[in-house]
């Protein structure tokens, strides 16, 4: 169960980030959860909303770069250890995680992260395989 | 009091300097149409013989040679005697990254030799002089030149080439040069590491040098002059016309002396190729008219220059040319390289993933030379990790260097950042106001 997350280019200029979640918020699009990369001379934004084919129409009338790329969302269980035995399993299955970020949601018993794998299919097979708790579609879109 | 080299040519009287100018232009002229297949289809297509070249007046008869001619021609297709006169070759890069190829004949070389002890003597070089040489030895011609006029007047020449800046110092300091050339930026890179290993300009013995190849300002010559504590002197040349030494300061300071004995210059409107009344700013063309091996004719420099007649306190007639003010083409000249814009669209696209929307930023800090290529990311390029980015941004840039052999800074900008419009200035913003 896949998350589709988008990317987008913003170049290192006062202003560009403040542009980008602007159309989105004049299309009506909710971000559900954001991370932003940072390097001296430009960043990538990466967002999950709550309408991507919505979100990936206006970004792309606008004239942005972006991608889009399948994420995990995993549930974790709030208390300490909870992570590292998520990171332990994708470890034992050679799945590297390239990248991960909080997902915000208001239940307090559990954090909800989104991660970013280098093999995504193995990933989310391992961590279902493991009875890990899977963040669905639902969840995160509008239906 | 004003020193000359060979006063009887740098000193001569207008009418006879062009009686000389007109008997060697007649002689190379023929030469050229019998021996260079191009210059004879040129003339022919223009329908002028060597016959009709009868003095200096004729000059604007003859066809135009451009930087592309000697691409076309690449490697020896322009020379104009058998390689077994050659004795040498200099070369230096052109637009694709292919180089253009020149030649010399022993007397080209014993010519270039006299043409830069001429400027050394009037920077005030003689033969008990140190001459430190930091221009490039190599297929460069700043090294080479500037030796072989020093060797000439008998200076004791020291090789030393460019890089290791430390190193330059202490040979500086050990050897006792007091004449040194360079590029000017070079000179200001000197002198800050010169303060950084705390040598002072009092324990050098320089009281000289001569600057060129590359553009620069009176604020750096003042600079130059004051960091080193020397006499900061510009020189003027390029390598399809023969290399430093073409033209040369005097005492004045106040524009270079033009060796017109050797070379003619013209000054034209580059559109539409007409010769423009004296003191007129526009395209500098030479035709050099004692040359052997590599004799180009009406060559258009590309140079933006005016010159200036008339009698000069230093007692030279040769004619006087300003700084040059700018390009007619799109060349750039970075850390003393030329850089050509469309280099760098071929760079991109023949990575296949660029997009060849691009613009390059030149500015000077510090008095070094900086050079950033904005590069508009295309899709294809694109992906969620940090990583990817660096490592396209990583590509771009070595692609860049082993073309133009120099470093750039590049960045990625978005799409459509970069504006869209006809001409160079879209390409191009040079900060650097070097004119």
């Amino acid at each position: 169960m896949f998350i589709r997350q988008i990317s987008i280019f913003i170049e290192n200029r006062p202003g560009r980030l403040a542009a980008v979640t602007q159309l989105l918020g004049d299309a009506g699009i909710d971000i559900r959860s954001l991370s932003l990369a940072d390097t001296k001379d430009f960043g990538i934004l990466r967002l999950i909303v709550n309408k991507p084919d919505m979100a990936i129409g206006v970004l792309k009338d606008a004239g942005c770069t972006i991608t889009v790329t399948n994420v995990v969302g995993v549930k974790i269980p709030d208390r300490p250890g909870g992570l590292a035995e998520i990171l332990q399993i994708l470890n034992r299955a050679d799945v590297n995680v390239e990248y991960m970020y909080a997902f915000v949601n208001r239940s307090s018993d559990r954090a909800d992260v989104i991660f970013r794998m280098d093999n995504e299919e193995k990933g989310l097979r391992v961590l279902q395989e493991n009875e890990v708790a899977i963040l669905s579609c639902d969840e995160v879109y509008d239906s | 009091m004003e020193r000359y080299w060979n006063a009887e040519m740098e000193c001569m009287d207008r009418d006879s300097l062009e009686t000389l100018q007109s008997y060697r232009l007649m002689r190379t002229v023929r030469r050229v149409y019998d021996n260079v297949p191009l210059y004879r289809e040129r003339m022919d297509a223009a329908g002028v013989k060597p016959e009709d070249i009868r003095s200096i007046k004729d000059l604007h008869k003859l066809p135009f040679t451009y930087k592309q001619d000697l691409r076309d021609t690449y490697p020896y297709g322009l020379f104009a005697v058998p390689m077994n006169q050659v004795v040498r070759v200099h070369a230096s890069s052109g637009t694709t990254g292919k180089k253009i190829v020149v030649g010399y004949t022993a007397n080209d070389l014993d010519m270039w030799s006299e043409c830069c002890a001429r400027a050394l003597t009037a920077a005030g070089a003689d033969n008990t002089d140190f001459m430190h040489v930091s221009y490039g030895y190599g297929l460069f011609t700043g090294g080479f030149g500037v030796h072989g006029g020093a060797e000439k007047v008998g200076m004791t020449v020291i090789p030393v080439s460019t890089g290791n800046s430390k190193q330059q110092i202490n040979v500086l300091k050990d050897f006792g040069s007091t004449f040194i050339c360079c590029t000017p930026s070079y000179a200001l890179s000197l002198a800050e590491t010169m303060a950084e290993m705390g040598v002072t300009k009092d324990d050098i013995k320089l009281r000289a040098g001569l600057f060129g190849a590359e553009p620069w300002t009176e604020e750096m010559r003042r600079d130059i002059e004051q960091k080193l504590g020397i006499k900061a002197m510009d020189i003027y040349g390029l390598t399809e016309i023969m290399g430093p030494g073409v033209a040369f300061e005097c005492s004045e300071q106040t524009g270079m002396h033009i060796n017109e004995d050797h070379f003619i210059p013209e000054i034209i409107d580059p559109d539409t190729g007409e010769v423009l009344p004296e003191g007129a700013q526009g395209e500098l063309v030479f035709t050099c008219i004692s040359k052997e091996a590599f004799p180009m004719l009406r060559y258009r420099t590309r140079d933006i220059v005016t010159l200036e007649r008339g009698v000069c306190s230093c007692g030279r007639t040769f004619v006087k040319m300003k700084k040059p003010a700018g390009r007619s083409d799109d060349m750039l000249i970075i850390r003393g390289v030329n850089v050509f814009p469309s280099q760098i669209e071929s760079v991109l696209l023949s990575l296949g993933n660029t997009a060849p929307y691009y613009q390059i930023i030149v500015d000077r800090v510090n008095n070094n030379d900086t050079f950033e290529i904005q590069v508009e990311i295309s899709p294809d390029m694109f992906t969620d990790t940090v990583g990817n980015l660096e490592e396209q941004t990583k590509r771009i840039r070595e692609a860049v260097h082993t073309t133009l052999g120099i470093q750039a800074k590049i960045t990625l900008v978005e799409p459509k950042s970069i504006p869209r419009a006809e001409g160079k200035s879209v390409h191009v913003i040079d900060r650097r106001k070097l004119h």
